[in-house]
């Protein structure tokens, strides 16, 4: 085999999750009134839009998330070895992006580096100048002159290829939805463009579209330049930024992973059974939630890192440190985050408790985790997705704070919080080297607000507090509540 | 009545609200007149448009709904035309507001003085210390006693009756000359709703103004309106003087609506039932919107909307009957309710003597109240406080009281829902109180209990059929799978339900449906005895009908012994066959249902029966007007519990709780009047 598969843990947790999801789709699919909910955020313009941006997102994390170790060249009579470096589908992607190093800063777009060397002539002359990059703009003969077309043409060239795309997913969706509703194609495309119709395709259309351009654009450049510049040793900045994606996914999904139980558990636990059971719980999480978050992280994270440097031999490669070293960090994230969704859970468990359907259980005399598990978590399920997917924005934002105060991820591991921490350096430099900060700031600004705006529709159509006013029954009928006995 | 004395005036309203599914004409062409110093009382069932109507003359609608049509005038203003600002002037002012909750329209962090203050500042020019005397005036005027001091409480030291009073001040505060009450009295006990509608009466006959009454209630009515307004599905089908609608009404709906009330009268019938429920206002209507539950109904009720026809001076009806073409339908109807099919006979015969199902003695359920930062037990809320009771298999007892006096914990500590403190039942001969868990949930099978709220008994992420497979999987009832759907089945038509409806989840499902599920769910363990609290008080009058004659079939078909929870005596009356009076956590009269409601020996008893509003106008009655409310079960009254309010109380009645005295067979009474 030309390479040897590795599966990171948090690779695994990843897999799981998408499985998971999947599996919970294919279970809604044929579940109307759990359908319903969706059904309304397929309705929502900004929604829509903000799920397709995010979509891109969740791409590169999962491409990031698929990794293994390239067989070095054959060497007769040994058995064959492979690199000790990790490599994803992503970098296999973005491999000239990954390979084509510069010795240190240079400027988004630049054909020189970014500070002056000192460089012996071929003469033998020694002057100190602003030298060409090894890559960026290498192929240009002068690069004063030839700069701007080149550039030009490289990025309408990609706008061209995005547009092309764009086309062809505008074409694919009418047909297929044409053929859905068995109508012409010609009548579809009237309602997408006017906007009507029950799923906003053209705000999904326009998203789609700005962000293909960009990606197209980006991905034209990127052939000859390095389109964000290059950081301190050289790396391509743009590819930094896409590594980051993941980091600040597995940070946002994982950590919710490790949190529901903790939160499911003894949230319903505690406002179902009550008495001392609820006592104990809540004992439990007002003394956590009151020791400051990031004191226990940093504790946890520093005794953390000495065990792990007192082991290296459990490591095999760098990667699997640094990846180690991130799902503690989830988990650490996980263990302090929980208190916020059991307090809620626990709140709606005591209310669910007094319904009359968990009474007439009792009355059967179905067992107490019978009810848990049937009348009370599904009807707790719409709290847990919202708190899920507005907690997520928060996470990626709590690792970059983490990261930059320096008890987050490995050093080595690329994250929006070590690209941050390393631009407090930059930012300090004159003239100033803004582009890691500007580019670590854009993805993150784009990512989490994407995924605020998408949870801000999943809220809007699973809380029953905001459907007022919506909801069919605006005539609220005068119901004789006679007896509150 | 003349044009010049009308004081408010609607014509053809017409209100929409923009709803998911489509608009819902809530309001369909409603015109009404009411003159000053009149009760018009607008009836109706649920959903059918009242309140919005009320609504729409406020201009208070819900942000989707608007009105697109008709005319609302006061004196000589057009409400309709009136700019915003205006229209803020005549709220409060020239027209006050009652809502059905008081509880929820008085501002918690206000006290009352502050809340009136408000009223008086918009809409009078009194101030300061001329302000407080007329806060203190109008506290008085309904009925609430030290006005002065009540002024500085919050509404949280109020009472429910005395919240609603505060209410009715508030209202009268901006001296209006309309006042539009929303169920007023509906969520209030029957010994205060009586208070409320006398003051409520009183304040009319005083101030002369005019009052807009929303009510489902067909009693409130008869009690309190000069003319009666019925409606169904959003238009007015019979206005009337409540003389003439209460001797005869016209249109079939109102008819079915009388007939449908359960009282002594129709015991051993079932109680005539509308078919069917009320259609969706979202489609234009083509026929009658009645036509389909109407049993007059032929093709022109179908084709042609009827129009309003005034039959005589002072009534109107929207009927195809009345159009004068020379039908004669009263004389037909004489015939059609005859049909009502006899009621086949108990599967147990009365003669039979029976050994007592359920024997509960001397039951006792205490809430222990905990104070402090150790949660030491300061006192105990005595809701259930020395109970007694039978129940025969395939009889009825019913429970009677007001809210809080502790009828529904009773019924739950008697199924160990709520664990009782102390005290025994027996149920078929076995002690319940001191089973361990396991060997209770073995007979679980055999006492079930039916809830109130149809809305919240059943869980709204499952299906039909799991939750009436529920109780029989963790019964261990019926193995098989195929047997199981097959017994959902036939449950489902047991309750009359198509047992397609199995598959579906509750929402689909009107209130009167779920209750049927609800029903279903319980019968699918086969219980010898069912508790029902309160299973019609959230439904309409029809709907409760229909339930009734389910749950009176049910019992003479499987012989089924029932604990019914209720406060309305009506039900009790038409279903029961023992009644037991209950009142602050104890039993204060008990006996054969004739008996007890007919010659009521309690004065307790004497109060809440003479209380009920009466449909009947020929029925005489005085009311005893009981003075206060319920008191607190954490601390009762020393003595007799019902001596404080009892009209009748003796120096003995402070000194003891009296004890059961036997007035027969099985009637009994607990009051030092009979004892010895």
């Amino acid at each position: 085999m030309p390479f040897k598969p590795v599966l990171l843990a948090t690779d695994a947790l990843i897999w799981l999750l998408v499985a998971a999801v999947l599996g919970f789709a294919w279970y809604v699919r044929r579940r109307e009134h759990l359908l319903a909910p969706w059904r309304r955020v397929a309705r929502s313009a900004s929604g829509m839009a903000a799920g397709t941006v995010l979509a891109f997102f969740v791409l590169t994390g999962l491409l990031d998330s698929v990794h293994f170790r390239p067989a070095l060249p054959d060497e007769p009579g040994k058995p064959r070895a492979y690199a000790v470096e990790v490599l994803s589908l992503l970098d296999v992607a973005l491999k000239p992006l990954r390979t084509n190093k510069e010795r240190t800063y240079s400027a988004p777009l630049a054909t020189h580096l970014f500070s002056r060397e000192t460089v012996e002539l071929p003469d033998g002359r020694i002057t100190r100048e602003y030298p060409r990059l090894r890559f960026g703009g290498a192929g240009l003969k002068d690069p004063e002159a030839d700069w701007l077309p080149d550039v030009m043409a490289r990025a309408g060239l990609g706008l061209a290829g995005a547009v092309l795309a764009w086309a062809a997913v505008v074409a694919g969706l009418i047909l297929v939805v044409a053929r859905r509703r068995r109508t012409v194609p010609a009548a579809i495309w009237q309602e997408i463009r006017s906007g009507r119709g029950e799923v906003p395709w053209r705000a999904v259309l326009v998203a789609l579209g700005a962000m293909l351009a960009v990606i197209g654009a980006a991905a034209a450049l990127a052939t000859g330049y390095h389109v964000l510049g290059t950081d301190k040793v050289g790396q391509d900045v743009l590819y930094l930024s896409l590594k980051s994606v993941r980091t600040g996914l597995v940070i946002g999904t994982v950590t919710t992973l490790v949190m529901l139980p903790f939160a499911l558990l003894l949230g319903v636990m505690a406002g179902y059974f009550k008495g001392w059971v609820d006592d104990l719980i809540q004992y439990l999480y007002t003394t956590l939630s009151s020791v400051p978050g990031v004191l226990l992280i940093a504790a946890t994270v520093l005794m953390m890192q000495v065990h792990i440097e007192n082991h290296p031999e459990l490591f095999d490669t760098v990667t699997v440190r640094a990846d180690m070293r991130l799902l503690f960090l989830c988990l650490i994230l996980g263990v302090t985050s929980w208190t916020g969704l059991a307090r809620l859970l626990r709140g709606e468990s005591l209310k669910l408790r007094e319904l009359e359907y968990i009474q007439a259980a009792h009355a059967f005399g179905v067992s107490d985790w019978r009810i848990i598990s049937r009348h009370i978590l599904p009807n707790v399920m719409h709290i847990v997705l919202i708190a899920v997917v507005m907690d997520f924005s928060g996470l990626v934002l709590a690792e970059a704070v983490l990261s930059y105060v320096g008890v987050g991820v490995d050093p080595s591991m690329i994250s929006f919080g070590t690209m941050i921490n390393a631009a407090r350096l930059e930012l300090a430099r004159d003239p100033m080297v803004w582009w890691s900060l500007a580019a670590a700031f854009v993805f993150m600004f784009a990512m989490v607000l994407s995924a605020n705006l998408f949870a801000d529709a999943v809220r809007d159509a699973f809380d029953p507090r905001v459907r007022v006013g919506t909801a069919v029954p605006v005539l609220q009928p005068s119901r004789a509540p006679e007896a509150r006995t | 009545m003349s044009r010049a004395e009308a004081l408010l005036e609607v014509g053809n309203l017409r209100t929409w609200i923009e709803g998911d599914g489509g608009v819902v004409r809530a309001v369909d062409g409603v015109s009404l007149r009411i003159g000053r110093g009149e009760t018009f009382a607008l009836l109706g069932e649920s959903g059918c448009g009242k309140s919005m109507t009320a609504l729409s003359i406020m201009r208070l609608l819900p942000e989707r709904g608007h009105i697109v049509g008709g005319e609302v005038r006061l004196g000589d203003t057009d409400l309709l035309a009136l700019p915003e600002l205006a229209m803020r002037r005549v709220r409060g002012g020239r027209i006050g507001m009652i809502f059905q909750e008081p509880g929820l329209a008085l501002n918690p962090v206000m006290t009352i003085g502050e809340q009136i203050d408000e009223v008086l500042a918009v809409h009078t020019a009194l101030r300061g210390e001329a302000a407080a005397r007329r806060a203190v005036e109008l506290l008085e005027r309904v009925g609430i006693p030290d006005p002065g001091r009540r002024l500085a409480e919050y509404p949280f030291q109020y009472s429910g009756g005395m919240k609603q009073r505060a209410m009715i001040a508030m209202a009268l505060a901006g001296e209006p000359e309309l006042l539009v009450a929303d169920e007023p009295t509906t969520a209030l006990d029957v010994t205060i709703q009586a208070q409320v509608l006398e003051l409520m009466r009183a304040l009319q006959r005083d101030t002369g103004m005019g009052m807009l009454l929303i009510t489902h209630d067909l009693g409130v009515v008869q009690e309190t309106a000069h003319r009666v307004g019925v409606m169904y599905a959003g238009q007015l089908v019979e206005a009337a003087s409540r003389e003439d609608l209460f001797a005869r009404p016209l249109h079939p709906y109102t008819v079915k609506l009388f007939a449908a009330l359960p009282a002594r009268g129709r015991r051993g019938v079932g109680l005539e039932v509308i078919p069917g429920s009320v259609p969706p206002l979202t489609g234009e209507f083509r026929g009658c919107r009645f036509a389909e539950r109407c049993e007059f109904a032929w093709e022109r009720c179908r084709a042609e909307s009827p129009a309003w026809h005034e039959p005589a001076e002072g009534r109107g009806v929207r009927c195809h009957l009345f159009d004068g073409s020379g039908q004669s339908p009263m004389a037909d109807r004489g015939s059609r309710t005859a049909q009502i099919e006899a009621i086949p006979p108990s599967v147990i015969p009365c003669s039979v003597p029976l050994a007592p199902l359920l024997q509960v003695s001397d039951l006792r359920v205490h809430f222990p109240i905990r104070r402090g930062l150790f949660k030491r037990v300061v006192g105990q809320v005595k809701a259930v406080d020395g109970l007694s009771l039978e129940i025969r298999g395939g009889r009825t007892l019913a429970l009677v009281g007001e809210s809080g006096c502790g009828k529904t914990t009773a019924g739950k500590g008697i199924l160990r829902l709520v664990e009782p403190t102390s005290g025994s039942v027996r149920f078929a001969g076995e002690e319940l109180t001191t089973l361990s868990r396991a060997a209770l949930r073995e007979r679980r099978r055999e006492f079930q209990i039916v809830f109130q709220d149809p809305y919240s008994s059943l869980n709204p992420r499952m299906r039909i059929t799991e939750i009436i497979e529920e109780g029989m999987s963790a019964l261990g009832i019926e193995g098989g799978s195929a047997e199981r759907q097959r017994r959902v089945d036939e449950l489902l038509g047991q309750v009359g339900l198509p047992a397609e409806a199995k598959w579906r989840y509750p929402h689909e499902f009107s209130g009167g449906q779920r209750q049927r599920i609800a029903i279903a769910r319980v019968l699918a363990v086969n219980p010898k005895l069912i508790v029902f609290d309160e299973p019609t008080s959230a439904l309409d009058v029809s709907v409760q009908a229909q339930i009734l004659n389910l749950i009176g079939d049910l019992q003479r078909r499987l012989g089924i012994g029932y604990l019914f929870i209720t406060h309305n005596l009506g039900v009790v009356d038409y279903l029961a066959d023992e009644v037991a009076v209950m009142y602050l956590g104890r039993i204060v009269e008990r006996g054969a249902a004739g008996a007890v409601l007919g010659d009521p020996r309690h004065p307790y008893t004497r109060a809440l029966l003479s209380a009920v509003p009466v449909v009947d106008p020929a029925t005489q009655r005085d009311v005893i007007r009981l003075q206060g409310e319920l008191p607190s079960p954490a601390s009762p009254p020393v003595g007799c519990h019902f001596h404080p309010r009892c009209p009748q109380a003796m120096p003995a009645c402070r000194e003891g709780y009296p004890e059961p005295t036997r007035l027969g067979a099985d009637r009994s009474v607990a009051c030092h009047l009979y004892s010895n």
